[in-house]
């Protein structure tokens, strides 16, 4: 791995650690969504799968050494036991997946393409990981776990939209700068 | 700066991370499979006060768990309507135990120490030629740039109130995104003129 996509990996991880500044929104469930996993979906958008991973995967290490990176303030430990364990542990798998998935929809035109990448790996391969810690740790079904995370799909679709905006806008503005639009 | 660390000497502060954090591991598995709402209940008051005996910042330091009452609830109330309300106490219980022990040594290990004892986890990515090195100057690199990022997005949102602001707050994500690209490569570039990495010392 060459230096330079090591630099760019701990940026990218130091820009979703200042996404989490960015004041929550709150969306019609009631629940307030963050900028967060926009974040996610733009790191494998921006850095391509596999660094998008690894800027993912080095973030939730530091989150787990105690740094209170994600959106409220949260870190440490307590993150990987709590019923929301399930989305930080899939932060990487998710960026990987947006990314492996934008490099495939090349050919289309850049939105559309960042937009179903971003629903791939933000979405549902994140909802995979975080329905499967919802359920380990609360013991719930696979139905009631699936359920109650519902509630956070709406502001997720949002972000999805934006994630393909801000790539999309991005692109014009440094089009040598998007890993998977090159 | 960034860290829950509360700096300060206890009888948890001089316990060996790797001890401690062997000591969660094993502890969340004998929380399992308890069931009765008293014990869980003696047990969540039990790591209360051993909170309670660190001192008042490691209490107030209870703050950051605000942003979880949303989604406790939640599952209280599908818990409770499901299976019962004393299954939803004990779930509720057994979670919140668990997510204080663990804060606990977030509380208690200084970051330098947590890496230290987590550094054998990478021990396998030798054998894809990844220096572990790496991964040390890679978790500074973050740290050192998480004050400039967030520097850059207060700029951004004062900016944006000044010039009236508006809901379409996610705009600012447009120039973050590519001020950190560009940042990226001028550090890229400082470090490539260094010298790169392999001349780093130690990070």
């Amino acid at each position: 791995m060459q230096d330079k996509s090591l630099v760019q990996i701990a940026l990218y991880a130091a820009l979703i650690a200042a996404l989490g500044l960015i004041p929550p929104v709150p969306f019609v469930t009631g629940i307030p969504i963050t900028a967060q996993t926009l974040g996610v979906m733009l790191a494998g958008i921006m850095l391509g799968p596999w660094r998008g991973a690894l800027s993912m995967a080095l973030f939730i290490f530091v989150v787990a050494l105690g740094a209170p990176l994600l959106s409220g303030g949260r870190g440490g430990l307590g993150v990987f036991v709590g019923p929301t364990a399930g989305f930080a542990i899939g932060f990487p798998f998710a960026a990987f997946a947006t990314g492996y998935a934008a490099l495939l929809l090349r050919k289309l035109p850049t939105f559309p393409a960042t937009l179903l990448a971003s629903i791939l790996g933000g979405i549902i391969v994140l909802y995979v990981f975080g329905i499967t810690g919802f359920k380990l740790v609360t013991g719930r079904d696979w139905l009631d776990a699936a359920k109650i995370m519902m509630v956070f799909i709406p502001g997720d679709i949002v972000k999805a939209v934006i994630a393909a905006a801000v790539a999309q806008a991005v692109v014009k503005g440094l089009p040598d700068a998007v890993y998977t639009r090159r | 700066m960034i860290s829950l660390y509360l700096e300060q000497t206890s009888y948890l502060h001089r316990m060996p991370a790797g001890i401690k954090l062997l000591g969660m591991a094993a502890l969340s598995l004998a929380l399992y499979p308890i069931g009765q709402v008293s014990i869980l209940f003696g047990l969540a008051l039990l790591t209360l006060l051993i909170y309670a005996s660190l001192g008042r910042p490691a209490l107030q330091g209870l703050k950051v768990f605000r942003s979880l009452v949303p989604i406790f609830a939640l599952i209280f109330i599908m818990q409770a309507w499901s299976v019962g309300v004393y299954e939803a106490c004990a779930l509720l219980l057994r979670m919140g135990t668990l997510i204080l022990i663990a804060n606990l040594i977030t509380l208690t290990t200084k970051m330098d120490d947590m890496m230290t004892a987590m550094m054998p986890l990478f021990s396998p990515l030798r054998l894809f030629g990844v220096d572990p090195k790496r991964i040390a100057f890679a978790v500074t690199l973050l740290i050192r740039f998480i004050p400039v990022l967030m520097g850059v997005t207060q700029h951004l949102l004062d900016a944006w109130k000044s010039r009236g602001g508006g809901r379409q707050l996610w705009k600012l994500a447009i120039p973050l995104t590519i001020q950190s690209i560009r940042l990226s490569d001028h550090v890229a570039e400082a470090l490539a003129s260094r010298g790169g990495i392999r001349s780093v010392k130690k990070p």
